[in-house]
């Protein structure tokens, strides 16, 4: 009972987030300076000039700006919960039509990085983590440097070197599988490093600890031990930090679209950006934070099945 | 702080230990050499960034253009020279803003406790939902690409990181027993927050300030990158990237080494940031 109490007050938090964020991107699309029928106007004819209440009548009609504040907000919120993220200034449809078909492609970038990130951050951990001065030198130098490196140029210098001079893959990948081999790394190799430095200091700990003596005074071989016992403990805080570099994930994954030309949410976005279509912005942001919190509350359910000292409750 | 807060030493202060590292000098040499840049670029350049030359456009490095020559055949390197104003100047106003905004909203909440700390605290936790670069995408559709609006998407970007940590310095020295000594002492409110509070609150921050000017940079020539900063006549650094994406499957030098001296430079901040760290004595991340 008690365990599915502490599930519920984690879920009902999440949610508060989600509509206090909402409340955030609704009141960002009131933070527009000026008039918002006027500045749809200007946007939608390429003229800047002052529209007469005739002519703004219709688009404050269909947009209801004409409410007050608070029944723009709950009508707002209330078609959240349908789904509806409000209608898009430039293209006139949907903000969930424009961005459900670009969700996918940035959702499997994201989460293959996420993967390879890993693999390359385990596979270092287990290779390098005192295996000797010069290795472990080696490995926490290549994750300090990495970590700090920038996705856009990541992204460029594997572009350059690996499409453009050595022609193994691609300059426009599309979504195909060879084609977001680069993209995937470059999203990767920065978090990789970064997940690599956490996991380091904590397997250098865990490796001190009695029971990995113990483990291998039964006979255990070298790599039996780091893989059965100490990974265990040494990946809980990165796991943490996934939650958390999701967000980072989305951010570099628009960075990343971008520069292979790869459809998804980062191409709309800057788009979007670039025509100030307010409701789409919003709306993939608001998307995207709420990815990132259900993200965050399945990484604290996890981390409890992985750390069964904290699923009896005992802190 | 009064000798008897340092830990004690197993021997005595050694002269090496006051110079630094080979790591702290190599960042402090780059950290100069972009100070001068940004103070003075006819210093380091007698080139003109922005003299066009139609006859050398696109040219590779060399000794005469060691970055090599944009479209225009402008030299790569006077303009990542001369840009190194507007970096610079981006990334410190953008993590002067942030902690301006982070300083106001952690000592209010801190300070007042109870129903304005929950609030505080919330938002806080609200805001941390947004990736950065997201939070900063929002601010510049509301106010349209232009050098202010990068400063300030770059600045509430990272505001939040920094006003938890502030609460939690300040709720940290608030437990401090000089605090409790100079309320014994019967000094008033406001003095002892000025005189004791909000100096050692802030002190170990001042890595992180360094660290966070690196990162506003790294954040603001990505937004630049993306053709949302600073348009690309300017020389800023992301916008030179930006200016050399149409070209990056003939002319490589145009995004790998205007990137290579973000990185550089970010790396070294950082460095420098991590330094200061330790000799200030450790500040929670």
């Amino acid at each position: 009972m008690n365990q599915v109490w502490r599930i519920a007050v984690k879920v009902a938090a999440s949610v508060a987030v989600i509509v206090a964020a909402a409340s955030v991107t609704f009141f960002a699309q009131l933070a527009v300076p000026g008039d918002r029928a006027t500045a749809l106007m200007n946007l939608q004819t390429g003229q800047e000039k002052l529209w007469t209440a005739q002519e703004l009548a219709p688009l404050n009609e269909r947009f209801g700006f004409d409410d007050p504040i608070l029944l723009q907000y709950l009508h707002y919120l209330g078609g959240l919960f349908q789904g509806d993220l409000g209608t898009s200034y430039t293209q006139k449809r949907p903000v969930a039509d424009v961005i459900g078909g670009q969700l996918p492609p940035s959702l499997i970038l994201t989460v293959a990085a996420l993967v390879v990130a890993w693999l390359l951050a385990l596979g270092m951990t287990l290779l390098t983590v005192r295996r000797g001065r010069f290795l472990s030198g080696l490995g926490s130098a290549w994750e300090a440097l990495t970590a700090s490196l920038p996705h856009y140029w990541v992204g460029v210098v594997l572009l350059v070197v690996f499409a453009v001079q050595l022609r193994m893959f691609p300059i426009i990948g599309g979504t195909s599988a060879w084609g977001s081999v680069l993209p995937v790394l470059t999203l990767a190799i920065p978090l990789a490093g970064f997940l690599g430095q956490v996991t380091r200091d904590e397997f250098v700990q865990v490796l001190r600890q009695p029971f990995v003596t113990t483990a291998r005074s039964r006979g255990m071989s070298d790599l039996g031990v780091r893989v059965r016992h100490v990974l265990r403990h040494a990946v809980l805080p990165a796991i943490t930090l996934s939650g958390w570099a999701l967000g980072a994930l989305v951010s570099g994954a628009v960075i990343t679209e971008n520069i292979f030309g790869r459809p998804g949410i980062g191409q709309v976005l800057v788009t979007a950006v670039n025509t100030r279509d307010l409701p789409t912005v919003s709306g993939i942001v608001l998307v995207v934070a709420a990815v990132y919190v259900v993200a965050n509350l399945l990484v604290d359910l996890a981390y409890a099945a992985i750390d069964p000292r904290l699923a009896r409750g005992a802190r | 702080m009064s000798a008897l807060s340092w830990p004690l030493r197993a021997r005595a202060w050694a002269w090496r230990d006051r110079l630094p590292s080979l790591g702290t000098t190599l960042s402090l040499l780059v950290v100069g050499f972009v100070v001068i840049a940004a103070i003075a670029p006819a210093l380091l350049t007698d080139r003109s960034p922005t003299a066009i030359d139609l006859t050398s456009t696109l040219l590779p490095p060399s000794w005469q253009h060691p970055f090599g020559t944009d479209d225009a055949g402008r030299d790569l390197l006077t303009r990542v020279i001369y840009g190194s104003r507007l970096s610079l100047g981006i990334g410190i106003g953008a993590t002067a803003l942030a902690f301006l905004i982070a300083t106001v909203l952690g000592f209010a909440a801190a300070l007042s406790g109870g129903a304005v700390d929950a609030v505080i605290t919330r938002v806080i936790e609200v805001a941390f939902a947004f990736p950065a670069l997201l939070l900063g995408l929002l601010v510049i559709t509301i106010r349209g690409p232009s050098l202010a609006t990068e400063i300030i998407a770059v600045g509430i970007g990272s505001a939040p990181g920094y006003a938890r940590m502030v609460r939690g310095q300040v709720l940290a020295v608030r437990q401090a027993g000089f605090m409790e000594a100079a309320a014994a002492l019967g000094h008033r409110r406001l003095p002892i927050w000025r005189r004791h509070l909000f100096p050692n609150a802030m002190r170990p921050l001042v890595a992180v300030v360094t660290l966070g000017i690196g990162q506003s940079i790294v954040w603001a020539s990505g937004l630049s990158f993306l053709g949302l900063g600073v348009p690309p006549p300017s020389p800023e650094w992301g916008a030179l990237l930006d200016a050399g994406r149409l070209h990056i499957t003939t002319s490589w030098w145009l995004e790998i080494l205007p990137g290579l001296v973000i990185v550089l430079v970010a790396l070294s901040v950082t460095a420098l940031g991590r330094t200061l760290q330790n000799r200030l004595g450790g500040a929670s991340r």
